[in-house]
């Protein structure tokens, strides 16, 4: 049947048929880890410790999970990273639209000024420790406004955003000028109506850099009970993955946490992202482009 | 005030003035808008640069930087002295050129073969599950290595076991360690990294194909006169960007993706200001560090700027 709709393609060829199987190819090594590690964490555990999981689970078995969701502590990290992915993405927008408006405007007095106390900061930076003295001085230690503040603005997305402003007619700006409208109510009534897909695509990429990043909050975050889900991760997999390779000569391996829990809570603090991304797929590739064309 | 009255003014400034004459008058509003992301960049960009001052000091935590003792070079003879440095700096260097040299051209040639594909559908879904792994954070990468390339249990190894041969060390011999590294950086971003590559060559001009097939053109020879060059500045400029980079290396990956076991190649800069920093609160020490690596860095931006604009291409700035 497939073979059908594709023989309607004018000139299909076997050179197609090659890439499609190369592209495919790739495609399966993407998601291969993926269905392993499903795979193992709806395995009973003899099935893992006897290597018998694959790609497919084998005597399901949901224990994993039951431990997963029985351990308050993962909850309560899921929820804190939810509250703190969506205020830090708030913020984030909010933040960089501030700034990337007036950045358009060619009239604006000290406008390459800033733009240029802006770019350099891409290119050089006063390093970790001071960032991190910085924060200590301003009593962020142990606090998640560490999460959220210090990395408000990204330059990268700023410009991003800016390029996009750029690209929507002036007239339609001058005609909301002329009838009366402040540059607030333009920006608000005109520009970011326009602009839904770079803030999709740009909301995207605050909220996944939140919701993965742990650098930060594994240098200021020292209080379990203000971990963020992929420190909390970190414990879990890491910290027993140490231990597994270390004791590997093989005598006594005592497995602190089984295979199955790993597994499943990395499945545990995937999904989420598993169920957003489909549906912002569309804005970001078009948005990313609007970004790129004019680099 | 009435409607009419505050439209006065406006009109005239718009219409009448030139409109360099636009100032802090008319634009209060665009500055208002701007006091809080500038003071941002400016307390948590700007200061740190400002604390940097740190790796000339032996700096104490109760003097802070004002009233730290100022050592000059010392912190840098002190680095210099140490193998660990050399060590580390190769280990960044190495680790970087080689994912130059191999992830780099990875999502090229997936965006042309993206491009070639002709089955609107499958390309689509092909997108949607390439750009996948951009989205999963470092920890759980860390963690579907391990469940991939573990000497036990590791599915990979499993395979290898089954068919006879004998385990390889994926995660605790050097050298392949090397190899699972940088395979693991191509695997997070080669289809995401397409994205910028697919959107230039909805820039390419049409005509060019018709003509080229007029011509009698096939696939290949298309590719390489037509679609390569429409290309080659998206290409040069995401080149200079890494090679700009080459002494940046993020700190999540190494960190996630280093085990005791092979220290020596996955010992780099940044988890070493880590370690030597916040771990072991040799603070002026770290940050010499952080500020000979920023340095080195910008120097190699602005080079490889040079150098593309000398090749006559646009250049990032």
């Amino acid at each position: 049947m497939k073979t059908g709709t594709l023989r309607k393609t004018p000139g299909f060829r076997l050179v197609d048929a090659v890439i499609m199987l190369i592209v495919g190819a790739v495609m399966l090594i993407c998601l291969l880890p993926f269905l392993h590690i499903i795979a193992i964490s709806l395995s009973s555990k003899h099935a893992v410790l006897s290597n018998l999981v694959t790609i497919f689970p084998r005597e399901i078995d949901f224990h994993a999970y039951e431990i997963v969701f029985q351990d308050s502590r993962m909850l309560w990290s899921m929820g804190l990273t939810i509250v703190l992915t969506v205020s830090y993405t708030l913020i984030s927008m909010v933040m960089s639209i501030c700034a990337a408006y007036p950045l358009t405007k060619e009239n604006l007095k000290g406008r390459s000024a800033f733009m240029m106390l802006i770019v350099f900061t891409m290119f050089f930076s006063g390093g970790l420790i001071p960032e991190y003295l910085l924060v200590k001085q301003l009593s962020l230690l142990d606090n998640l406004m560490a999460l959220i503040v210090p990395g408000m603005i990204s330059a990268f997305n700023l410009i991003i955003l800016r390029t996009f402003f750029t690209s929507i007619p002036a007239s339609l700006e001058e005609s909301a000028y002329l009838d009366g409208s402040s540059h607030i109510g333009t920006l608000i009534r005109i520009v970011l109506p326009l602009s839904l897909p770079v803030l999709a695509t740009l909301s995207l990429f605050y909220a996944v850099s939140r919701w993965n990043g742990f650098m930060d909050a594994l240098f200021y975050i020292t209080n379990a009970d203000l971990y963020p889900i992929q420190l909390k991760l970190y414990q879990v997999v890491m910290n027993s993955m140490v231990t597994d390779l270390t004791a590997q000569e093989g005598a006594a391996q005592v497995d602190v946490v089984p295979e199955g829990i790993k597994a499943a809570s990395i499945m545990f603090a995937t999904t989420p992202i598993l169920i957003v991304y489909p549906w912002l797929q569309r804005y970001f590739v078009s948005g990313v482009m609007i970004g790129a064309v004019k680099g | 005030m009435s409607r009419s009255s505050a439209q006065q003014p406006l009109l005239s400034q718009t219409v009448l003035k030139p409109r360099r004459a636009m100032g802090l008058r008319r634009d209060y509003q665009l500055y208002l808008l701007m006091i809080l992301p500038i003071a941002y960049f400016i307390v948590f960009k700007y200061v740190p640069m400002y604390g940097a001052a740190i790796a000339f000091q032996n700096y104490s935590i109760f003097q802070g930087v004002s009233g730290s003792e100022w050592v000059g070079f010392d912190n840098f003879r002190q680095l210099f002295a140490m193998s660990q440095f050399y060590q580390v700096v190769r280990n960044t260097l190495l680790l970087n050129f080689l994912d130059l040299f191999f992830s780099f051209p990875a999502p090229i040639v997936l965006a042309l073969l993206l491009n070639e594909l002709r089955v609107v559908w499958f390309k689509k879904v092909a997108q949607t599950i390439l750009y996948l792994p951009h989205f999963i954070s470092w920890i759980i990468i860390g963690g579907l290595v391990y469940q991939m390339f573990a000497t036990n249990g590791g599915l990979v190894n499993n395979l290898i076991v089954s068919l006879g041969l004998e385990a390889v060390p994926f995660l605790t011999e050097k050298t392949i360690w090397v190899l699972v590294y940088l395979g693991t950086g191509i695997w997070h971003s080669a289809g995401w990294g397409t994205i910028i590559y697919l959107a230039a060559l909805t820039g390419i001009n049409k005509e060019l194909y018709e003509a080229a097939e007029v011509d009698g053109a096939g696939r290949m020879k298309k590719m390489w006169h037509i679609t390569l060059p429409g290309i080659r500045s998206t290409i040069v400029v995401m080149l200079i960007m890494q090679l700009g980079h080459i002494m940046t290396i993020g700190f999540e990956r190494p960190f996630v993706m280093g085990n005791p076991l092979v220290m020596d190649y996955a010992e780099v800069i940044s988890t070493f200001v880590y370690k030597s920093g916040l771990q072991a609160a040799q603070f002026s020490l770290a940050t010499a560090m952080g500020l000979f690596q920023a340095l080195v860095g910008l120097i190699f931006v602005v080079l490889a700027n040079t150098i593309a604009k000398r090749f006559g291409e646009q250049g990032i700035w």
